[in-house]
């Protein structure tokens, strides 16, 4: 074979002669997802080998496999315990986490919560298409109200969350959501989530054709992706429209975007004070 | 030895296979299209294409469209813009529309 290949940035950063083409099915949105972190990493000029990539189990948490940095696919839902040891062990790392909505809020839910209150610098991209797609389309926590899965087979009856809200509340330093849609929003937001010290989350609204649109009766691919064009709006544009254009959509933007202690700088100056003779001295006689 | 797979429907696969390297005019194991790429404004590499139709569709200037089967060809080539639409919101990185796509 030729090495004529398309896109040539993306090409860089792939394990193209091992796995190829990829396991998601026709019409998915996690490759989408994966074009716009390969663009934003090279927009940031990062080496390969300073960037770590840990996901956890489930269709999107597939990514690493592709991708040729440093990757590891770890347990269901513990990926952020992981990507925590190595940011802990590695403080000059760039760690990006996939995880996908059930993985990353259903299973690992208490780990994300603890990594957002703890504002570890991790940079987590959580995939939400709405449903479990790999183990046969089980409903997950963000499955909305009233649609159809395996397991709500006459609709889901439970409230279903909003990840960004959640990490809000539990003090992300940076909290953004976009679509698979919005493709140059996305490769900026991601861009400046790898550049942001600590804990920034990324929601990428993404589609799945296959299993959520075919049982909630959505369409095609094609569809799902002008749903997303048609029904989100961005964050800056709030302010000037009307109550009724508001309704029913999703905001998408940078959403939370402030400076508070990061725990791995906070880490390394508890290290630096308790290891200078006087204080070590001061620590002893207390006890 | 490799195993030949045996049965109706394997066979009926290869078949369509083959129809389709026809119809595209692909010889196995190297890349070759209908249209002369060199000259094309947009490469497609079919080997990795799964025919969604996403590119099709969200094309701004109707550059491309697609056969029966929904494989993606190049229609009025005159018409493409490199605005790289395709590039970022093709699933499986098998389209590309920019302007140096076939320079080192």
């Amino acid at each position: 074979m030729r090495e004529q290949i398309p896109q040539k940035i993306i090409h860089k950063y792939l394990r193209q002669k091992k796995h190829f083409p990829h396991v998601w099915c026709s019409g998915c949105g996690i490759g989408i997802v994966l074009g716009d972190i390969i663009r934003a990493i090279n927009l940031l000029d990062i080496k390969k080998d300073d960037i770590a990539m840990v996901s956890g189990i489930g269709c999107s948490s597939r990514m690493p496999v592709y991708i040729d940095v440093n990757t590891l696919h770890t347990t269901h839902g513990r990926a952020i315990t992981f990507a925590t040891g190595i940011k802990l062990a590695k403080p000059n790392m760039k760690v990006i986490v996939i995880t996908g909505d059930g993985d990353g809020t259903a299973i690992g839910g208490n780990h994300f919560i603890h990594a957002a209150r703890r504002n570890i610098d991790l940079t987590v991209i959580l995939i939400n298409n709405n449903i479990y797609g790999m183990t046969g389309g089980q409903a997950s926590p963000t499955t909305p109200v009233g649609d159809i899965a395996t397991t709500a087979p006459y609709g889901v009856i439970e409230r279903n969350f909003d990840i960004c809200e959640l990490a809000i509340a539990a003090g992300a330093s940076f909290v953004a959501r976009t679509t698979a849609f919005h493709t140059i929003e996305a490769k900026k937001i991601i861009a400046k989530a790898i550049s942001k010290q600590g804990l920034a989350l990324v929601e990428i609204i993404t589609q799945c054709p296959v299993i959520y649109g075919r049982f909630n009766k959505k369409g095609s691919a094609v569809d799902m992706l002008k749903w997303q064009r048609d029904n989100t709006i961005p964050v800056e544009s709030i302010s000037k429209m009307p109550e009724e254009k508001k309704k029913g959509k999703i905001v998408r933007g940078i959403l939370v975007n402030k400076d508070i202690p990061e725990y791995t700088k906070e880490y390394e100056k508890l290290i630096e004070n308790v290891s200078k003779p006087q204080n070590y001295t001061k620590t002893h006689k207390k006890i | 030895m490799q195993k030949k797979p045996q049965g109706k429907i394997l066979e009926n696969i290869r078949a369509s296979k083959k129809e389709e390297r026809e119809i595209l005019k692909i010889t196995p194991g190297e890349v070759e299209y209908g249209v002369d790429y060199q000259k094309g404004p947009v490469y497609i590499y079919y080997d990795w294409c799964k025919k969604c139709g996403i590119c099709v569709a969200f094309c701004p200037t109707k550059c491309l469209a697609s056969k029966k089967d929904g494989t993606p060809y190049v229609k009025y080539p005159e018409k493409c813009t490199h605005c790289e639409k395709c590039d970022m919101l093709c699933p499986d990185y098998a389209i590309t529309g920019a302007i140096n796509h076939n320079s080192d």
